[in-house]
């Protein structure tokens, strides 16, 4: 049984709590925000005549069926770039784990780095740019983004895994791509899997935003709706999102259950 | 002597059928993303994109221009502070009513089970509404009531934000040590009560420490929203890609990473100083 005695007074403690309160109230004052504005009566009734205006919903047939396109385009947007940044991170992840040397670690991880520590949507601006308006650039950026994440996740795990069967292998007379191949990749393969299903997961939600730069799926509906202050029509699109977001939530919930379960 | 080498696979067939509805599945999926390759490399596109990244070198570093960088990035750190600020005054009530080790009706035979049990499920559905829309759909609404700058910014982090640790605030409830909180429960204290003395002692540190980490996605999540006109690094980042200016980019990348950074590493101080 854990026991918790009584604390002793601690400046330290008291210090950092008095700092954090501190920079709240400034980080308040510097942007002139009074959160108590918000419940002025204007305040309020602003928001309510906002709101009232995405009721009802546009739940017509012919809309339906874009907002369930923009749906199977988001899908797929995040499942092709996860699937494009999953090959891409098997072939970097040899010389993250450092199979190239140490120099080419160093570069690959660095460069990794840089691929994660850029936003997706800033990815997706820049993708814009590159090929044009549409899902591809999304998914491009998409890719991109979470190469950076694959790539530095497959590299740790290929680091982890014992190098016993690709050194004997090796040693047996095989190349270093047999090696990897017959010697590491079966034993981190389902790893390696439910990391990718993981990153696809946390894509999808992410590919239902993309389009707010212009990059396709969901968001780019639900942008320009908003741009044409269809309000009812936008409404529409935010529920298919919500919709979309909780049903990956469970299915993924559900899948860890059963994975965990059968783990034992 | 002749050598013979065999590829037999006794799976072929079952790779082979894999294969096909791979295949199958994956031309649609790529026609639905216009999935065009060649567009990558369409003369019109590379030139602007090879003459957007060339001026990525050197990074534009005026000082007029760096200053304006430097307010946004206060900016950005104080819409982080502030809208986590809120999103903990709507947790905190929001994860105490769904806490299940501090319900009273849970305890025993109660008159009042049904109330309770309706008042915790609309607490999970408002919460779950909360947190289902990402903060930039959020910001991309508020920006149209309370205008483009950073209080939209604020709201939408403290809306999403709010869900997301009045969630996590009940499950670390759940999972610390509750029979001092029963205990107390049963004795006829107040669920107030029960949390301040039976739960918050063992759990606070855990607590406390999810709440800076959320700080620390709060400020990635407050310049991605500039995007959509909500203040702080991104609106100026927008202006600049707007531009085509990319020397104004590359500053503003290159002090979003140390931002982040700077998070990273405020987070770790702070959480270690509390463990």
């Amino acid at each position: 049984m854990k026991q918790y005695p009584a604390r002793e007074f601690c400046l330290k403690c008291l210090i950092t709590l008095v700092l954090i309160a501190l920079f709240i109230v400034v980080s308040f004052v510097y942007l002139s925000f009074n959160p108590l504005a918000l419940f002025t009566k204007q305040a309020m009734s602003d928001v309510v005549i906002y709101t009232a205006r995405f009721f009802p919903p546009d739940l017509s047939p012919s809309f339906l069926q874009k907002v369930w396109s923009g749906v199977l385009q988001t899908l797929a947007i995040s499942a092709l770039a996860t699937l494009l940044a999953a090959i891409a991170s098997l072939f970097l992840a040899l010389p993250a784990a450092g199979q190239f040397g140490r120099s080419a670690k160093v570069a690959t991880r660095f460069f990794l780095n840089f691929l994660r520590s850029v936003p997706e949507l800033v990815w997706a601006v820049l993708m814009v740019l590159a090929v044009g308006l549409g899902p591809f650039a999304g998914t491009l950026a998409l890719a991109l983004h979470t190469t950076g994440v694959l790539g530095r996740l497959f590299g740790e795990t290929l680091e982890n895994h014992s190098p016993n069967a690709s050194q004997a292998l090796r040693l047996a007379g095989a190349s270093n791509t047999q090696a990897f191949i017959y010697g590491a990749l079966p034993g981190i393969y389902s790893q390696l899997l439910s990391y990718s299903l993981y990153r696809w997961e946390m894509n999808i939600r992410m590919a239902t935003i993309l389009g707010f730069v212009g990059a396709g799926g969901l968001g780019q509906i639900l942008y320009y709706e908003l741009s044409l202050l269809h309000e009812q029509q936008a409404s529409t699109v935010i529920m298919a999102m919500l919709i979309l977001v909780i049903a990956v939530d469970m299915i993924s919930n559900k899948l860890r259950r059963v994975q965990m379960h059968s783990l034992g | 002597m002749k050598r013979v080498v065999y590829f037999r696979d006794p799976d072929a067939l079952r790779r082979f059928v894999l294969t096909c509805i791979a295949l199958a599945i994956l031309w649609p999926m790529m026609q639905l993303a216009q999935f065009d390759v060649f567009a990558l490399f369409e003369v019109s596109n590379l030139k602007v994109f090879t003459n957007f990244l060339i001026q990525f070198f050197p990074p534009n570093l005026q000082l007029s221009f760096l200053a304006l960088v430097l307010k946004a990035t206060l900016e950005t750190l104080a819409m982080a502070t502030a809208g986590i600020a809120l999103a903990m005054l709507m947790a905190i009530p929001l994860g105490l009513i769904i806490t299940y080790s501090l319900s009273i009706s849970r305890i025993g035979p109660a008159s009042g089970h049904r109330i309770a049990k309706l008042g915790r499920y609309l607490a999970r559905m408002l919460m779950l509404l909360l947190r289902g829309i990402p903060e930039i759909v959020w910001a991309l609404l508020l920006v149209r009531v309370f205008g483009l700058g950073p209080i939209a910014g604020v709201l939408a982090i403290a809306i999403t934000y709010g869900g997301m640790l009045a969630k996590v605030y009940s499950e670390i409830l759940e999972t610390e040590n509750t029979l001092p909180a029963k205990a107390l429960l049963m004795l006829g204290s107040g669920r107030i009560n029960a949390f301040l003395y039976g739960l918050l002692p063992s759990a606070s540190q855990e607590l406390a420490s999810y709440t800076i980490y959320r700080w620390e996605c709060a400020v990635r999540a407050s310049v991605v929203m500039g995007f959509v006109g909500a203040g702080g690094l991104g609106q100026l980042m927008d202006q600049s890609m707007k531009m085509l200016n990319g020397g104004e980019v590359s500053t503003i990348l290159i002090m979003f990473l140390l931002l982040v950074l700077l998070a990273d590493y405020l987070s770790l101080i702070i959480r270690r100083q509390l463990a």
